[in-house]
This record gives C-alpha cells, structure tokens and sequence, in this order.
C-alpha cells in the first residue's frame, strides 16, 4: 500500500466460534483524510471498528497506527481504554453511548479525564484547590465550550444529554470523542437517524474537523449522501472480505459493489466478480 | 399495588379525574376484602393453643375476622378515593405556584440549618444525654452513609460487604491502641488507609462482576471479614473483643477527672458529658470531612469517571478512562471512610466485638444510601436521620416498630422510588446549575 496511511490494516481476520466475521481484511486509512467503510448489513464493517478500538482481540493480523512523528504502534496488542489514551484514537457508537444523566458539558469534561487527571496531580492537587489544577479545569471547560459551539449545543450545555433531540447527541458524541483531542476519529454510522438537513449539517462538521483538526476520519456509514460527498477515500465489505477500494466515484461504478448492494443472486454476483477481475 | 386509572390529558377540570368510576373502586376493594379473608381466615379466624396436658385446644373468632375483611374492604375505598384526590396524578396542578416556590425556597434551606442546629446540639441538650447518645449514632451513620455513597451512589457498584470495612476500621485502631499505646490521632488515618487497603483487596476480584454477582461477593466479603474477626482468637480475641479501648484525648490532654484533665487545666468542675460534646463534634468533624471531601471529590476528573462509569462503563473504556483503577478508587475511598468511622465507634465504646458488625448494619447503611436517593449528600443524611432517629422515636412500640418502619419503607419507594432526593446536581456549569431528572440518572449496574 501507498501513500502517507494513519492506519494500516493488514489481513485481519475475527472469528467467533465458526463465524468468520472478517476474512483477511487488508486497507489503509491515509491522513488526514476521510475514509469510509461501506458495506451491506452483516458485512463485518462494525466488527473491524471494534477490532481497531480495542473491544475485540482480532484473531489474526495487524492493525498499525503511525502517529505524526513516525511512531508506531500496533493496535492489536493495546487493549481497552489504552487505545484510546495512548494511541489516540476515538470512537463513537451505532447506538449511541453519551452518559445521559450528566450535562452535555460534564460529557466533554468526562472526555478529558486522562488530561484533567494529570493536571489534579492523580487528584490530589485537586483536592487541594491548587492553581496548576485550577487553570486546567478552566481550560478544559473551554475546550468544551469550543466544542458545543461548533455543534451548535452550547445554549444547551448545562441540559442533560438524555433530554437532548437525537440529532444532537449524535453530533455531541462526535465532540466528545473530539475533546480527547485524537489522531484517528472513528465513527459508527454517524448519520444513522439523522433527516436530510442533519445529515448535510453532519458532514459539514466533519469536513470541518478534518480541515481545522487535521485529524483523519475512519467511518462506516449506509447514508451514501454523506459517503459520497465528504470521504477522500471508501472501502467495501461483503461477508467479511473486502469487494472494492476507490475514489467514491470509482466505487459507486464498480459493478461488484453494485452486485453486493442490490443483493444480485449467487451466480449472477459471482459472475459480476468474475468478469470484474 | 396497581397503577391509579388513566385520566385522559384533556381532561382539565378536577371532577373529571375523579370520574373513574364507583365499579372500579368497588371491585378493587372486593378483590382486596377476598385476600384479606383469604390470609386471615387461619391468622385471626382460628385461634389454637396447648391445653393442659398438650393436646391441642382451638376455637373460631370470625366474628373478628368479620371487622377484619370489613376494616381491609372500607379502607380500600377511602385509600382509593384518597389516591384520586391528592394522588401523584395531578399533584402539580393541585399545589399552587406560590406554595411551590416557597417550598423550594424551604428546600434550600434544609442543609444550612440542619447544619446549624447540628453545632447546637450539645449546646440545647446539654443535660439530656439520651439525646447527646442518639446524636452521635445518627451523625455515625451519617458518616457511614456518604462513605457508602462514594460506591454506590456515585460509581454505581453495588456493596453490601460495607460493614467489613468499619470492622476493618474498628479493629485497627483497637488492636493498634491496645498493643502499641498508639494515640487516637495517629490510628486514625492508620485505620482509614488499612480500611482503603481491604477496600482495594476487595476491589481486585470483583473487578468483572456486575450487578447480582457482584452484590453477592461484597455480601461475601463482609462476611469472611467477620468471621476471621471470631476465629482468629490470638490476635483478636474471637468472640470476646477487644475491651478497655482507649478513650481519645484532645490533642494529647486526656477527658478525665484526673489532675492533668482538660477540666482541672481549664479550671472547671469534671462532667463526664465533657467526653460526650466532645465525641460528639469529633463524629460531626469526620462527618463534614467526609461530605467535604466526596463534594471535592465529584468536581475533580476522579469524581466525573465515577459518575461516567455508573452511567456507561463502554463509553468509558472508549474515552480512554481506566476502568480498573476508576472502580478501585471508589471501593478504597468509600472503604477509607467507613474505616474513619470504625476508628471513631472503637474509641466511643471503648469496647468491640464482632456482634457489632453483622449483614444487618451493610443493610442498613444501604438502606440510609438508597432511601436518601443515591448520589445525594443531603437525601443521605435526612435518610440517616429519618431511619436511626425515626427508629429510636418507637422504642416505646417495641412490638409495632418494625411494622411502623416496613409501612414507612414501602409508602416511601411508592411515593419517591428513587429516595428522598432523587435529582442530580451537575458538577460544572456554564449558566444555569439545574438539577438533572432522576429518570435519566442511570443506578449502575454492577
């Protein structure tokens, strides 16, 4: 593979039992760039997610992260909550997963935790109301305050996330998963539920987070509005293997994808691949 | 008990949600009569006894029976009839908007001058020692309450081992007194950080339990603590305690009648209420300590993942947060308080023994947490308050007080299931500091 690629993945596989939900899956996420995983239902894109994010141990092949500085490090052997502190990459849900009880801003405070958690000096300069910590905090709040301003939230900051519409808790996750200030940014269907005017307005903010941030996005999506129009670059799963790679122009007239998409029959999409390749 | 009829929104008027009708209530009050006949006809119906020579003697009171069934059967009616009048239904639009902002206004109040009238206790009561006595048992569990609260009102584990944790604190100090002739004030924070160390011990095999699972190994745990407590005699002595526990000093000048006495130094007469008042502003310190401490404590990032990891523990794992040392922090914080606490009920009794902390006093600490609405530092103490003072106003009733306190439980988990204040405050705000819905706080779960 070519190109200046944040994430690299090489022949993933994960299996559950008999299930093989990914086969041997290879691509690259290049940076700074927006790059989209589509894919029928059940096609495995989600469980590639949380092989990347750390919630499953894949069960083959490597999954490498190269930071700005030419660090590397490889994912597969990161588990948990390390992903996401030292190799900096987030995540967002399909479902979406805020803490509802808390306020929009406790949300993206909650996100700085691991920042927040050295400036209190492991709490204990906290504690004690020190000034390091006290300018830590005001900074982190406005970090957050930052953040729901650019999702259009920050008349809202001091309202329950549970009580929010849902087309703003879907844009105050992707903030929340921003406020960890990552290099990879991986999103789960971001506009799944969203109507056409949050969609556009969604791919406005990533396009933005993508100029202004400079970080790369990775993320699945089924709306292909929203595919088309803002990835650099789109991956293609069928039952676990990838079908296509491309410019989103030269995927949409692939006549794989098309065969995966419009559930050709068997041998006639076996055909397609066929006279494909 | 089923839910009150559905009145339909339009109707406004007050009569129209009285409307469902008297069938209802009649057939409600008829199925309630028949349980009543049901579960009393061998209760009260039949009355048995020994003879003389042991056989059996019997005879039937149905006429009691009788005023029983029609007691349970007329009372169904007027409680009926009562939920339709002053029922949860339209309680809002019954209660006036000046009685509501003057209630709120009285709801802010509560804490300052609960605060206050705590300082003066000793001051008003000083002749009474029952009341100085029962004040600083409520003000212990108080201090139990908010230390439990750290677990399970902020983290959302559940832990009903809590007691071993006071029993940790207990014995230290008592054995570390007893043997080493160490002051109360070097035990102290020795018996909070022996406490917080089991907390951690704990801690470490619970770690992937959630819920059910992982109330049964704190249940466990709590258990083996005291168990240890009873066999292993050489060190603790078993079932006999600990005896002659030193009494704290003030700063190295001991509460005694003796020449070097607080009272011969300040010059004035010895009273033995002196150790009282001053036991009594100790808890009241460790107390405040702690509620200061766990409000410090939720504004600092610690504090927010323990809400994080009660409200979504993968959304934690995803922020980067580390699960593993967030819930170990939250046992050894709660676990350090409840050693405070142990430390301070050694040095009050003078005396320990594994009698003193059983399954009874985790559930009842519990209880206090649950009652007050988890998370909530005023809801805990009023609910401390409530259960250990509302539980000493019934002495007299021995028999009914148990009873009173079931009712009491029961009406308080219909009326306000999630405890006596179930809203959250935030931690931070930009504008507005309002108070989050009990509906969307998650319990946690595990």
């Amino acid at each position: 593979m070519s190109g200046d690629h944040i994430l690299s993945v090489d022949h993933l596989s994960m299996r559950f039992g008999g299930i093989v939900a990914v086969n041997d899956l290879s691509f690259g996420a290049e940076r700074k760039k927006i790059t989209a995983l589509i894919g029928p239902n059940g096609a495995g894109k989600t469980t590639v997610f949380n092989c990347i994010t750390g919630f499953y141990k894949p069960s083959g092949g490597s999954i490498r992260l190269t930071h700005d500085d030419g660090r590397h490090i490889q994912l597969e052997r990161l588990n948990d909550f390390r992903i996401s502190k030292l190799a900096r990459v987030a995540r967002t849900f399909q479902n979406i997963r805020l803490f509802p009880g808390m306020t929009a801003l406790e949300n993206l405070m909650v996100a700085q935790h691991n920042a927040l958690m050295r400036a209190s000096g492991l709490t204990f300069l906290g504690l004690i109301g020190a000034p390091s910590w006290r300018k830590a905090e005001a900074h982190a709040i406005d970090l957050a305050r930052t953040w729901l301003d650019r999702i259009g939230l920050l008349d809202r900051a001091d309202d329950a996330a549970g009580n929010l519409p849902y087309g703003d808790q879907r844009r105050l996750e992707i903030a929340r998963a921003m406020c960890t200030e990552p290099a990879l940014l991986c999103l789960d269907e971001p506009a799944a539920g969203l109507n056409a005017r949050e969609s556009a307005a969604l791919s406005e903010l990533l396009l933005s987070i993508r100029a202004d941030q400079g970080t790369s996005i990775l993320l699945i999506e089924h709306d292909m509005s929203v595919v088309m129009e803002i990835s650099d670059h789109v991956v293609v799963m069928d039952y676990g293997v990838k079908i296509a790679e491309g410019s989103p122009q030269q995927v949409r007239d692939d006549p794989k994808v098309i065969a995966a998409y419009l559930g050709a029959d068997e041998e006639e999409a076996i055909a397609v691949m066929e006279s494909g390749t | 008990m089923s839910a009150p009829p559905v009145v339909s929104k339009q109707a406004s008027s007050a009569k129209a949600s009285r409307a469902p009708g008297v069938a209802f209530i009649f057939k409600k009050a008829l199925i309630s009569a028949l349980v009543a006949l049901v579960l009393f006809s061998l209760m009260i119906g039949v009355r048995t006894e020994a003879g003389p020579v042991g056989q059996l003697i019997y005879w039937t009171r149905f006429g009691d029976l009788a005023a029983m069934v029609a007691t349970v059967f007329g009372g169904s009616i007027v409680v009926e009839l009562l939920r339709q009048w002053w029922g949860p239904v339209g309680t809002i639009r019954v209660v006036p908007a000046p009685v509501q902002s003057a209630l709120s206004f009285a709801g802010r109040l509560v804490a300052p001058v609960l605060l206050v009238f705590t300082f003066l206790v000793p001051v008003i009561f000083y002749d009474q020692r029952y009341i100085l006595d029962l004040g600083i048992l409520v003000l212990t569990y108080v201090m139990l309450g908010w230390g439990l609260n750290v677990v399970v009102g902020l983290a959302g584990l559940l832990d009903l081992g809590y007691v071993a944790f006071y029993a940790v604190g207990a014995y230290s100090y008592a054995l570390l007194a007893t043997n080493f002739g160490l002051s109360f004030w070097v035990c102290l924070p020795l018996a909070g950080i022996l406490a917080a160390f089991w907390g951690m011990m704990l801690g470490f095999p619970v770690l992937r339990l959630r819920g059910d699972y992982l109330a049964i190994v704190t249940l466990a745990f709590g258990e083996i603590i005291r168990l240890v407590i009873i066999n292993w005699q050489s060190l603790t002595g078993g079932p006999n305690g600990i005896s002659g526990i030193p009494r704290p000093t003030m700063f190295g000048i001991p509460l005694s009648p003796g020449d070097d006495g607080l009272a011969a130094r300040l010059g004035i007469e010895f009273s033995p209420t002196h150790r009282i008042v001053f036991l009594f502003y100790l808890i009241l310190a460790l107390a405040l300590l702690t509620n200061w401490v766990t409000i410090r404590l939720r504004r600092l990032p610690i504090g927010r993942a323990w809400e994080a990891l009660r409200e979504d523990e993968v959304a934690c794992r995803a922020l980067g947060i580390n699960t593993t040392t967030t819930k170990l922090t939250a046992f050894a914080t709660g676990a350090m308080f409840g050693g405070f606490a142990g430390a301070f009920f050694a040095t009050r009794q003078g005396f320990i023994s594994p009698e003193s902390f059983t399954f009874q006093e985790s559930a009842l600490v519990l209880a206090i947490v649950v009652l007050g609405g988890m998370g909530s530092q005023l809801g805990v103490a009023l609910a401390a308050l409530a259960m250990i003072g509302g539980f000493e106003l019934f002495r007299g009733f021995d028999q009914y007080r148990m009873l009173v306190f079931g009712i009491a439980m029961v009406l308080l988990m219909i009326w306000r299931p999630r405890g006596l204040i179930g809203h959250r405050a935030p931690t931070v705000f930009l504008e507005r500091n309002q108070a989050i819905s009990s509906d969307l706080v998650k319990e946690g779960h595990g």
